[in-house]
């Protein structure tokens, strides 16, 4: 409807500002640490280019690796790191290189009020406190691994959990006193989450590379929606999520 | 001591209400229709259906106990072996059930089985007994605990006619060895003339009659009895030998009465004649053949008149009387065969 | 040996048996059978399959324990409200587990409706525990058993109850040797319904209990996180969930459901 109502208006001569591109439909795997800001990106991309319709597929990078792998029809793949944006350009499924396109960094994040009492990664240390951290298997894990690593800090988790999500979940609900998750979960994540900023997440930092795929079905449009992640317009939402400019 | 039971129990389209009393040793047969309610004065002497009966025994009152804490034993119809259980735990289990030890429940059990003839079918499971072995089995579980109070529901009903007979006689004979309460639930008229002292008959959740067997045969006092015992059944006002039948027709009897009576005579006393006999004191009346079918050795003929009447014949009289529906002929009945008792 | 089997239902038949088989079969033709042995008898997987076993039959333990009862009162008991009761009883069945998850965490959580209690006045705090693990499996598993068993129960004549009661067994005396014995296949078939969801959960495990080896972390939790990283190693963690259910199911099968047929 949209489309036929969007190429209603063209024919009408009803110009827009912006060059028009050559529209339809895309499809952009995304990591799940991206669903807010590209959401909005895509609505925005949208309404700058009428015709065009974004659909997001967001799960864990490496989920999405694999389904980009085995064939799924794809466009665009924006990745939460630049190891599994490499398992997709060994195969060819992706030829054009990588762009980072934004970078986050790790924060302790706790229940609303901190009971924890949690001042710094040192505590993530104490057996008594209630810790959550990612399983090494997702980036956020290896990042947290990597931060403690650097700090020289044995942390005792109680869970390794599977996703960022999940980690929030029980920082939310103040199952677990603390954990450490990228900033832009921390802001994703509202009232019932506070974020906490440490010096040692320097260590760790996330890049996150974005490339359209080498058989999109609609290779024009895909390039365009890389270029507005890249654009100034980009940085602005990608910067409101946490995220930190290349 | 007698057992003297006040049933009551209230449905929404069905009321029951009848009081019975059975003597120890005494056999009760609970004769009636189906949906008279004969199963649910069973149910609620076992405590199986909530109801508000008042039952007393031995100066003690069982009204509201549980099934389980009653002084029971019943023979279901279909006898509800327990199927998982071989036929000793079967016999065994009411003696477990109240708290005998296992050596000696198996003791006690093996002899009942050993009483109805099945000690060599102890370790079969109820699945492979046949219909007969199974009642007996029913039989001995049931009475295996000594109960005050025997209930037998259709005991008979599951089992084919030649088993049926054997079973009966064998049924009879426990029956006749058991000291307490029996009540025999049953629609059919032989199994309670043969097992039963006293007859209750119950039509529409009301007793409507009862006594002994013979005096029930002799006089029935409802056409569902009379029916059940084959006897044309009538009700009348008798004036010395002239008795007015309710329903039109006037019979002539050997006996005078007065007063409202029953009137019966066997169908086999009635005589059927193309053409007016002659020669009195014979009732002789016209009527129409509505049908006709065999009866054990006789013909049953069922005629409209005033009164109508059942009529049994031989087969030579069929043919030679070419009977067909529809046909008028002459019934003649002597007042001799005719029998009357007062309403 | 003359009659035929009408195609109308073998055609059906044999596409549904395709559809459940080649899955299967793809992770046996996938299987990096090279690394097999090495990664089987890893001392991380043996690990996991103890406890996804061990937190299985707890769980199945559990279900039985309260869910033959729920479903003795579903099936006969004239409790009001009975038909609402039932629907409520299978509601874990469509709830995605993950909310199941989060379900327990809001009431047995730390800071739970109960679990806040139960962590004030015992110490006892079930999120990120075996014990978790257990009740999260026994959340999800137990509709499956209660459904099976009040099947079976309800397709009980109930008047073996009343003949066990003339015969003065107590209710609890007749639901052990009469009921229970008669509603056998039903009870096995649900028991082992129950055990193989259990053993294959994962959302609301995970989300309630948490993951950490040799503590928490099951074969399916174990399979998920291979994947992210290791997608042979999911594979042969899946074999072996697999084979290992296969193996015990039959079994049971044999030994319980093997009545004349």
């Amino acid at each position: 409807m949209r489309r036929v109502l969007a190429l209603v208006l063209v024919l009408a001569g009803c110009g827009t500002t912006q060059p028009s591109t050559s529209g339809g439909e895309i499809t952009v795997f995304a990591a799940a640490s991206l669903t807010e800001s590209f959401q909005q990106l895509g609505e925005e991309f949208e309404a700058a280019n009428p015709g065009t319709k974004v659909s997001f597929n967001f799960a864990g990078s490496s989920a999405l690796a694999q389904q980009l792998n085995q064939g799924a029809p794809a466009d665009v793949f924006a990745s939460a790191a630049p190891a599994n944006m490499k398992q997709v350009t060994d195969t060819g499924t992706i030829t054009a290189t990588p762009t980072t396109f934004a970078k986050n960094t790790l924060q302790i994040a706790v229940p609303k009020g901190n009971p924890g009492k949690i001042t710094g990664l040192a505590d993530f240390a104490k057996g008594d406190l209630k810790i959550a951290l990612c399983a090494e298997q997702v980036p956020c894990g290896a990042a947290a691994k990597k931060v403690f690593a650097a700090a020289k800090i044995t942390p005792s988790p109680d869970t390794l959990e599977q996703d960022v999500k999940a980690v929030l979940t029980k920082v939310s609900l103040g199952e677990v006193d603390a954990a450490l998750v990228y900033r832009t979960d921390v802001q994703a994540a509202g009232d019932k989450v506070e974020g906490e900023d440490f010096a040692e997440a320097s260590s760790a930092v996330n890049d996150y590379p974005i490339a359209p795929l080498a058989k999109a079905p609609n290779a024009a449009t895909a390039k365009a929606f890389v270029d507005y992640v890249l654009s100034e317009k980009g940085k602005k939402v990608l910067a409101a999520a946490g995220f930190t400019a290349p | 001591m007698t057992l003297h039971a006040e049933l009551r129990v209230q449905r929404a389209s069905f009321s029951l209400d009848i009081d019975l009393s059975i003597e120890p040793g005494e056999v009760v047969a609970l004769l009636g229709p189906n949906g008279a309610g004969k199963t649910t004065a069973l149910r609620a002497l076992a405590g199986l259906v909530p109801s508000d009966s008042r039952i007393h025994h031995n100066e003690s009152t069982w009204d509201g106990l549980p099934a389980e804490k009653r002084p029971i034993g019943v023979v279901f119809q279909d006898y509800l072996l327990f199927a998982h259980m071989s036929a000793l735990d079967n016999v065994a289990f009411g003696l477990r059930a109240r708290g005998t030890r296992k050596a000696e429940a198996n003791a006690v059990a093996l002899q009942w089985l050993d009483q109805v003839g099945l000690a060599d079918f102890a370790h079969v499971k109820p699945r492979t007994l046949s219909g007969g072995q199974a009642q007996r089995v029913a039989l001995a579980r049931a009475l295996a605990t000594a109960p005050e109070l025997l209930l037998l529901d259709e005991p008979l009903a599951a089992l084919d006619a030649s088993t049926r007979l054997r079973v009966r006689s064998e049924l009879g004979r426990h029956l006749a060895d058991y000291p307490g309460h029996t009540l025999l639930v049953t629609h059919d008229p032989l199994d309670a003339m043969v097992l039963a002292d006293r007859l209750v008959i119950l039509e529409h959740g009301r007793v409507v009659q009862e006594g002994s067997p013979r005096d029930v045969v002799r006089q029935p006092r409802t056409d569902y009895v009379a029916n059940l015992v084959g006897l044309n059944f009538y009700r009348g006002v008798a004036d010395g030998t002239e008795v007015r039948l309710d329903d039109g027709g006037t019979l002539t009897i050997a006996e005078p009465a007065d007063g409202p009576v029953h009137v019966v005579f066997p169908p086999a006393a009635v005589s059927l004649y193309p053409e007016k006999p002659a020669g009195s004191p014979r009732n002789t009346w016209q009527a129409v053949v509505t049908g006709i079918e065999p009866h054990a050795h006789t013909t049953r003929v069922d005629l409209d008149g005033s009164p109508a009447v059942l009529a049994d014949i031989t087969t030579a009289t069929v043919a030679e009387l070419r009977l067909q529906p529809g046909h008028a002929l002459w019934v003649s009945l002597k007042a001799t065969e005719i029998h009357t008792y007062p309403r | 040996m003359r009659s035929r089997l009408p195609v109308v239902l073998v055609l059906p038949a044999v596409v549904g048996l395709a559809f459940l088989l080649v899955p299967l079969a793809g992770l046996l033709i996938k299987a990096p059978w090279a690394t097999l042995p090495a990664q089987l008898f890893s001392q991380e997987v043996g690990q996991a399959l103890q406890l996804s076993l061990i937190c299985a039959s707890l769980a199945t333990i559990v279900c039985l324990v309260l869910g033959v009862p729920l479903a003795w009162l579903l099936a006969r008991s004239d409790l009001p409200g009975r038909g609402v009761l039932r629907a409520l009883v299978t509601v874990p069945l469509v709830l995605p587990p993950v909310v199941g998850g989060v379900a327990l965490l809001l009431v047995l959580g730390r800071r739970g409706v109960v679990g806040q209690y139960l962590d004030q006045w015992f110490g006892i705090s079930l999120p990120f525990t075996t014990a978790g693990v257990v009740l999260a499996e026994a959340f999800v598993a137990m509709p499956f058993l209660v459904i099976s068993v009040e099947g079976a129960l309800r397709a009980a004549d109930p008047r073996f109850e009343e003949a066990a009661a003339t015969l003065g067994a107590s209710r609890w005396l007749t639901f052990r040797r009469v009921t229970l014995p008669s509603v056998m296949p039903g009870v096995v078939a649900g028991t082992v319904l129950c055990w193989a969801r259990a053993l294959g959960e994962f959302g609301a495990t995970i989300t309630f209990a948490g993951n950490f080896p040799g503590k928490t972390t099951t074969m399916p939790l174990a399979v998920y996180l291979a994947l992210e990283t290791d997608p042979d190693a999911a594979i042969v963690l899946s074999i072996v969930l697999l084979l290992v259910s296969v193996a015990v199911l039959a079994g049971l099968r044999d030994k319980w459901i093997s009545g004349p047929s």
